[in-house]
């Protein structure tokens, strides 16, 4: 065959012309095969190339190749181009409803009884402290004589604490997790920056606020040196990593057995003073019972109701949810956060 | 104790102008809680008069009694006025409303028509005046208390501000308006007068006339006095000032005699008793009750005595429950003429136990059980007498005594120890200022000692402390500043600690809700659940909530069951749930923790003792699953939840404590007795999980096939850091393999077995299908087995020759065959 350059010029202008009209992969396809096939023009004036003189071939060869190489990006650029058209109708088709729920998924949550333990204990141990447990039935002796209230007091009627059988066991249900302070005083030596969350019983019947079996988070510090002011500190950061950063915390003389000064500790949290809980420096004779020289040590105890702290920072309003154990309270907890 | 501001007034020079909200944070900021504020009078206005009752015509024909009284209130012409009361005569002087007047409640009095009549006022009861709660009648006045036609709420002093002050229990003093006053006088900086130093106790000198006292209980008492008058007119009225202050601390006005004992005890502090003396047999002897079995007391009660009560008897029978309440035989009645008034100093426990074991609590008990003021017996015993004398006409015979008042003793006291302990600086000039203020003697013998002697009434100022709460009090608590202390670096959460976050928050983010269920369970619900052996052996509670839950929790699964039930009650269809908790079971042999008493540290030794009568309350995880952990959906069913998981689950537990675990077939209640895996550690059982008994499903009414798991934390070791070793990264080899056994053959001893033959380059096995239909009472099991080797690629025929020494190895112990 002969060839010239004004045939190679048509085949490339027939070859775009084909290309930009094409509609769709398919049609590219074929576009492709008649005019970069094997049997397209230019790939017959490649063949044909061979059988030219060498100077010829050199010349011409020149022309054909600028021709493959313009159809060839003509034909890339129109296959991305339909490849994104037909991913976008593809993807498109396949558009679903994300709003679906996925109840199939499993939800659990934790108490926020667990949540504010560990809250708690976290805050604590980043100030030092170590987090004590101990046993829900306990000694008397360690639940009451040794926090200096004696065996007369009202406390240690039938009325406000639970007495297990035969009363000679002196075993009751723990009225506070005092007996861990007592426990830990007995057996480690100051200085001693602990905190003693745990389940905690009296006798009062359940109802929108009470409830006889409740959680109690408790604090005590003996240190050389330790004074109100340290106490009074504690709480206020406490209370402002609990209820936020602006809240105010206020001491009111009061009576505990086992503080002297004792105190009760208020917080100021939405336009008024709620009550917290019970606070002030360890009273001589209980420190003198566990071994405490107190001309060297002196140190302060807190304790705060951990279903009334959640009842205020959570807007419950009633005691029954928390202790009834509905997952649907539970659940909306989740794994935790404030 | 409630409280009327203008008794308080007449010993503390309180500013006229004083806002009640800072009478109210001057209580609070000295340490007493003001529970309420009842402003008397200011729902009410006049005309509000004294009227004498000139004539009562009887309404006859309705329902209840109804009066047509006529009244004169000093106008020119009388009213005529309907009243439903008839505690009042002719000549009587009583309290009427007078049209225009407005009662509380917004009860505004008008002339109007009623049973026929026109009723041109009201004659009102306390009640109606918001004075108190006595609504039995209305208010009859003393005769000639005065004038017709004269305010009836200045006589009555309505106008009045009544505090209700939470008293605490080591400020027994401040029961009484001496008390009161001087904190309020303090707190606020004000002048005050002690009402006690008033008394002129020797008009009243002591001899040997009148009944004496003879103490034979020395631990009864500090110190009694015992006073007698004579020509006592009983039915003398009450003044009105005196009544209307009874009334407004929340008591009643009864008879002269009572009226003037508890109106000291109101004003000074001190419980006082009259006795009719005519009625006692020779003397008063304070003394055990003993042999003596019964009193009758004021009340009408016969009450048994127990050989430790303390009784006022004479030489013929207890008197008085002391401390407590009066008794019957001796009461002061109308007739009485000579009257015997005890004021004792009473031992505050055995008057706390008196009053406990009587279930008795009265306004004296409460105040000697606090601790009184051992002055007082004296004091208070003079100012009673004294008002018996003035206002009912008695004549003065004499006076006993026995014992002697027991003090505070003097502390000794570093003045400077006030600031180190509050943290804040507080000026030895201040320091003296306010313990000063509390009443206490300071006798300064150097800058650093200072002998501090307590006043009487304040019996619990012992130790430095004591003092620095006195200061404290006294300048505000809130002048102590805020500093933060700080614990030794390296505060860590306790393995264990770490343990129980770990489960929990594995459990909650797979699905289940955690719950703090109540540790209080019915022994026969948790006999029907099948609980035996050590699981079933409980501590009863002395003195439960309620008779239907006595007993301590041995287990979780009875709380979990009932939690589930209820959630299904409310509505939930899949509930999985869980809770970490102790357990408590009566099995150990406990130690009698013995005296140990708190004047000494225990020694080791009784430490231990005390340690050792506490049981051991193991720490349990347990979940209850009824329905599917999820919920069938738009697209599609959520996955069974079946005896498979809930062993995966206890299984999965154990071993993220890092502890490898067995399994075996248990028949433990309340599961499904061929559905129940029992886990071990180290060959210790250390969980159950399952299906649970279908009899304890259908019980319950939960749903078909529910599951449960529990695992002892307690029991699991702690493994220490684990050891990894290096992956190793040539290419895996996979051989499957399906076996045919026995039904009744434990897939786990077939996997043992495979491993077993299988060699050392085994880096896996796991059972990938179970199939049960091949009859004759054989199933398949069809493992996949991965083999590595570290240094090279396995060959095809060696990993087969692996794969045939495991079958066969499975032959031998299991008697599998290799299905074809």
């Amino acid at each position: 065959m002969t060839l010239n350059a004004a045939d190679v010029s048509k085949s490339v202008k027939s070859a775009l012309e084909a290309i930009a009209s094409t509609k769709d992969l398919a049609e590219l396809k074929n576009v492709k095969a008649e005019h970069l096939g094997d049997k397209s023009e230019l790939s017959k004036a490649s063949q044909a190339l061979g059988k030219m003189a060498a100077e010829e071939r050199a010349e011409f060869g020149k022309v054909v190749g600028s021709a493959k190489s313009e159809v060839t990006a003509a034909f890339d650029a129109k296959l991305a181009e339909l490849e994104i058209a037909r991913d976008l109708k593809v993807l498109n088709e396949e558009r679903v409803d994300v709003s679906l729920p996925a109840t199939k998924l499993p939800k659990g949550g934790l108490h926020p009884l667990t949540i504010l333990t560990n809250e708690i204990s976290d805050l604590f141990i980043g100030l030092g402290y170590r987090v004590a447990e101990g046993p829900e039935l306990e000694a008397e002796w360690l639940n009451f004589d040794a926090l200096n209230i004696p065996a007369d007091h009202p406390a240690r009627t039938m009325q406000d604490t639970f007495f297990v059988e035969p009363l000679e066991s002196k075993l009751v249900l723990r009225t506070h997790t005092s007996p861990v302070q007592i426990r830990t005083m007995l057996e480690n030596k100051p200085p001693i920056y602990v905190i003693c969350p745990g389940r905690t019983y009296r006798a009062d019947e359940l109802d929108a606020t009470h409830t006889p079996v409740f959680s109690q988070v408790e604090g005590l510090v003996i240190d050389r040196g330790i004074t109100m002011a340290d106490l009074k500190g504690t709480l206020d950061y406490f209370a402002q990593s609990i209820f936020g950063p602006d809240v105010k915390t206020r001491l009111r003389p009061s009576f505990f057995p086992f503080t002297e000064p004792s105190a009760e500790v208020d917080f100021y949290f939405n336009g008024r003073w709620i009550e917290w809980g019970g606070c002030g420096m360890v009273n001589p004779k209980v420190l003198e019972v566990c071994g405490i020289d107190t001309s060297e040590f002196s140190g302060f105890a807190f304790g705060m109701g951990l279903e009334r702290t959640l009842m205020v920072r959570h807007g419950i309003t009633d005691m029954h949810d928390i202790v009834e154990g509905d997952i649907r309270f539970t659940r909306s907890f989740g794994l935790g956060g404030k | 104790m409630k409280i009327p501001l203008s008794w308080i007034r007449e010993f503390a020079a309180l500013p006229n102008d004083v806002e009640l909200e800072r009478l109210e944070s001057a209580f609070v900021s000295v340490g007493f809680e003001v529970e309420s504020i009842d402003i008397q009078g200011s729902n009410l206005t006049g005309p509000l008069v004294v009227a004498r009752v000139i004539n009562i015509e009887e309404l006859v024909g309705n329902k209840k009694p109804i009066r047509y009284v006529e009244l004169d209130c000093g106008e020119a012409k009388t009213r005529f006025v309907i009243c439903g009361a008839t505690n009042f005569a002719v000549g009587d002087l009583v309290v009427a409303a007078l049209p225009g007047a407005i009662l509380p409640g917004d009860f505004a009095i008008s002339a109007r028509e009623t049973y026929g009549k026109t009723s041109n006022g009201m004659i009102c009861s306390a009640r109606e005046l918001g004075i108190s709660d006595e609504h039995s009648g209305i208010i009859v006045l003393p005769a000639d208390c005065a004038k017709v036609g004269s305010d009836a709420i200045k006589l009555l002093e309505i106008n009045d501000v009544i505090f209700d002050i939470a008293v605490n229990p080591d400020r027994g003093y401040a029961l009484s308006v001496r008390g009161l006053a001087r904190e309020l006088a303090a707190s606020l900086d004000c002048k005050y007068v002690d009402p006690a130093k008033s008394v002129k106790t020797s008009d009243y000198e002591v001899n040997k006339n009148g009944i004496q006292v003879t103490v034979e209980d020395k631990s009864a008492l500090s110190i009694v006095y015992i006073r007698t008058i004579s020509d006592f007119k009983a039915t003398a009225p009450t003044p009105l000032w005196m009544s209307r202050r009874i009334e407004k601390c929340g008591m009643r006005s009864i008879s002269l005699a009572v009226d003037i004992t508890n109106y000291v005890m109101l004003e000074l502090g001190q419980p006082l008793h009259a006795f009719d003396a005519s009625k006692i047999n020779t003397e008063i002897i304070i003394r055990s009750a003993g042999n003596t079995k019964t009193i009758k007391t004021l009340d009408n009660q016969e009450r048994k005595l127990i050989a430790e009560d303390l009784v006022v008897a004479d030489k013929k029978e207890a008197l008085a429950l002391a401390g407590v309440m009066g008794g019957a035989s001796s009461e002061v009645t109308d007739s009485t003429t000579q009257i015997a008034l005890e004021a004792a100093r009473f031992d505050p426990i055995r008057i706390a136990k008196s009053s406990r074991r009587h279930k008795l609590s009265s306004e004296a008990s409460r105040r000697l059980e606090r601790g009184v003021d051992p002055s007082l017996a004296e004091i208070s015993s003079a100012r009673a007498i004294s008002l018996m004398i003035e206002l009912g006409g008695g004549k003065y015979v004499g006076s006993s005594f026995s014992g002697e008042p027991r003090y505070a003793p003097t502390v000794s006291f570093d003045p400077n120890f006030v600031s180190k302990y509050l943290g804040t600086l507080v000026s030895l000039t201040e320091v003296e200022e306010k313990l000063k203020i509390v009443g206490c003697d300071v006798k300064k013998k150097s800058d650093s000692n200072w002998e501090i002697d307590p006043p009487s009434w304040r019996s619990d100022l012992l130790l430095a402390p004591d003092l620095v709460e006195e200061v404290a009090r006294m300048i505000g608590y809130d002048r102590i500043p805020s500093t933060l202390p700080t614990g030794k670096a390296g505060a860590a959460l306790t393995p264990m600690q770490n343990r129980k976050r770990g489960v929990a928050n594995f459990l909650a983010a797979n699905g289940f809700s955690e719950v703090y269920n109540y540790p209080f369970v019915n022994p026969d619900y948790v006999a029907q659940l099948g609980f035996v052996g050590d699981r079933a052996k409980s501590f009863k509670l002395a003195n439960p909530m309620s008779e239907e839950f006595p007993d301590l929790r041995t287990h979780l699964l009875p709380g979990l069951l009932l939690t589930a039930i209820r959630n299904q009650g409310r509505g939930a269809k899949d509930i999985a749930l869980f809770e970490i908790g102790s357990v408590f079971r009566n099995t150990e042999k406990l130690l009698s923790p013995g005296d140990i008493g708190t004047d000494r540290v225990p020694e080791s030794a009784a430490r231990e003792k005390i340690y050792k009568s506490v049981p051991n309350q193991p720490l349990h995880v347990g979940a209850v699953v009824a329905g599917k952990l999820g919920a069938d959906s738009w697209n599609g069913k959520a996955s069974d939840f079946t005896w498979v998981e809930a062993i995966g689950f206890a299984r999965s537990i154990i071993e993220s404590t890092g502890n490898t675990t067995t399994t075996k077939s248990s028949d433990f209640a309340p599961w499904h007795p061929g559905r129940c895996a029992e886990l071990l550690v180290n060959g210790k059982p250390v969980a159950h999980a399952g299906e649970l008994h279908p009899r304890v499903i259908s019980a319950l009414g939960l749903p078909p096939r529910s599951c449960a798991f529990v695992v002892v934390l307690s029991a699991l070791e702690f493994s220490g850091s684990r050891k990894s070793e290096t992956l190793i990264t040539m290419p895996a080899a996979i051989q499957d393999l399906a076996l045919v056994v026995d039904e009744n053959i434990a897939a786990s001893d077939v996997e043992a077995a495979l491993r077993s033959g299988a060699g050392e380059l085994l880096e896996s096995i796991t059972l990938f299908d179970r199939y049960d239909k091949l009859g004759d009472g054989k199933v398949s099991l069809a493992f996949t087995m991965v083999f590595r080797a570290k240094d090279r690629t396995l060959t095809a025929d060696e990993v087969s020759q692996y794969r045939t020494a495991a079958a066969e190895a499975a032959l031998k112990s299991c008697g599998a065959s290799v299905r074809a």
